[in-house]
């Protein structure tokens, strides 16, 4: 009796002990047999763009973006010049994100008075959890149109020569919290081109990445290989361009370095004139404000 | 041999017992609100999931931070990115008990004052809570609520000086969930 009296006690005190951990593991009732939820990755980059190309971020559905490109003269203009500061390149551009997977945007640059219109599509997004997918993928648009008038009256103008194409496909991985890379292959169509050498589709294959240095502060950088023998007629060089990113609340402040004064895909990618290594090198700035024009619908009680 | 057999009866009966008396949801809501000069910050998610034992008390609950949706996107990336970091803490947990437990009985509807305390994990950090709350039982169900002010600091949650006027310092958290009797 004694015997049967211990070991009940034992097996009482077992039970205890796997009740005491069953509580500790109270969650695991809900969590068991669970899916895992899907977690996409987010804020891959901070803006719209890299540096002063296209990032797979297009801004959150209903939300406009206000950007607004800078760049000044080279810096290797000399004083005369204030090393660049009396120049200027400046865009105005706005994106809107119509969904969670389209933006489009316009844009106004001074450079030839160009007027530009984008597509962004997100085909897919990076996650983990209870599904996987390693990268996000974009496929942007762009169409640009130049607006100044004819420098040569003595020729036939058409308003086709005025237009040029862009395409890239963009892919992107977050890899943890501080470093994300992209990769983007990009197409440029000239409707016209200044020789009959020059090429009228010109590919490039390029990429950019960045590494946060603190919650809001990061270090970006973008090259693009632009693939001799197609733009012939002037002396053509790669883009690369090196710059922070500062994200207060509202705004995201992208200073930076480049040898491209141009500011949209046409430009940069097919007729960037400056050199690195000659000092060909342009300070420049993008200012980001997001507005939110549609709220988001919270659930309903 | 009988004592055997009634020892077993015995040990299947405590295990059905024990099973029978918990309560579970996957679906409970949590909302939280701050107030500061310049912007008004609110969140909610129903997707909470929280279980209750009756025999002990033992009240737990677990939320992803990225299931918070936030009317303004940015402030959705920021509360993730760069405030809760829920990259590297996913969700947060609350293990506690209800410490009158034996005050709430759970075959009559009614309206019960409860009192729950436990340690509360957000952004890496524990803190513990001690609030009131209530329980009001209906049809077999359990309603929880309770509503409390959280310190941001007190989870090192840090607000950058430039935007400090902007972000309130504390949180104000309302829980609100609705369990059910588990089927086990």
């Amino acid at each position: 009796m004694k015997r049967k009296l211990l070991l009940l006690l034992a097996f009482t005190g077992m039970m205890s002990v796997s009740s005491v951990k069953a509580q500790d593991d109270l969650l695991s009732m809900v969590n068991q047999d669970e899916k895992p939820a899907i977690d996409y990755a987010t804020a891959t980059f901070k803006s719209t763009h890299i540096v002063i190309g296209q990032s797979i971020e297009t801004a959150p559905k209903g939300n406009l973006n206000f950007l607004i490109t800078h760049h000044f003269g080279a810096l290797n203009s000399g004083y005369e010049n204030l090393f660049g500061l009396k120049q200027a390149n400046i865009r105005l551009g706005l994106e809107y994100g119509v969904t969670r997977w389209l933006g489009v945007a316009v844009g106004l640059n001074t450079d030839k008075n160009t007027w530009d219109g984008s597509l962004k599509v997100k085909l897919l997004r990076q996650c983990k959890g209870g599904k996987h997918m390693p990268v996000t993928i974009d496929i942007f648009g762009n169409t640009a149109i130049y607006t100044t008038k004819w420098t040569d009256t003595q020729r036939p103008n058409y308003f086709s020569s005025r237009i040029s194409y862009a395409v890239q496909v963009m892919i992107a991985r977050k890899f943890g919290n501080s470093l994300s890379l992209q990769i983007t292959p990009s197409m440029v169509h000239k409707n016209l081109v200044l020789t009959a050498g020059d090429k009228n589709d010109i590919f490039t294959l390029g990429g950019g990445g960045r590494v946060k240095l603190s919650q809001r502060v990061s270090i970006n950088a973008e090259y693009h290989h632009l693939f001799s023998g197609q733009v012939v007629s002037v002396k053509a060089y790669d883009s690369f361009s090196l710059g922070v990113d500062i994200e207060t609340g509202g705004h995201v402040f992208q200073i930076f370095l480049t040898n491209s004064y141009g500011e949209y895909e046409e430009t940069y990618l097919t007729d960037t004139r400056g050199k690195w290594s000659n000092g060909d090198i342009f300070l420049g700035f993008n200012i980001n404000r997001m507005f939110t024009i549609v709220n988001h619908k919270m659930p309903k009680e | 041999m009988r004592t055997n057999s009634l020892i077993l009866v015995f040990v299947a009966l405590m295990t059905f017992s024990a099973g029978a008396q918990k309560y579970i949801t996957k679906t409970g809501q949590i909302k939280f609100y701050s107030e500061a000069p310049l912007e008004k910050i609110e969140a909610q998610t129903r997707q909470v999931k929280s279980v209750l034992d009756v025999a002990t008390g033992r009240f737990v609950f677990q939320v992803l931070l990225k299931s918070f949706e936030f009317e303004k996107a940015l402030m959705q990336e920021h509360f993730n990115e760069n405030y809760v970091e829920s990259d590297k803490y996913p969700s947060s947990t609350f293990r506690g008990k209800v410490t009158n437990i034996k005050d709430v009985n759970f075959d009559k509807d009614g309206l019960y004052d409860v009192f729950v305390e436990g340690k509360l994990t957000l952004h890496g950090d524990s803190c513990n809570v001690k609030e009131k709350g209530t329980f009001e039982i209906k049809q077999k169900q359990v309603t929880g609520k309770a509503k409390f002010i959280i310190k941001l600091a007190d989870y090192k949650i840090t607000i950058p000086g430039a935007v400090g006027n902007n972000i309130s310092k504390t949180v104000e958290i309302t829980v609100d969930v609705t369990l059910d009797k588990a089927n086990l």
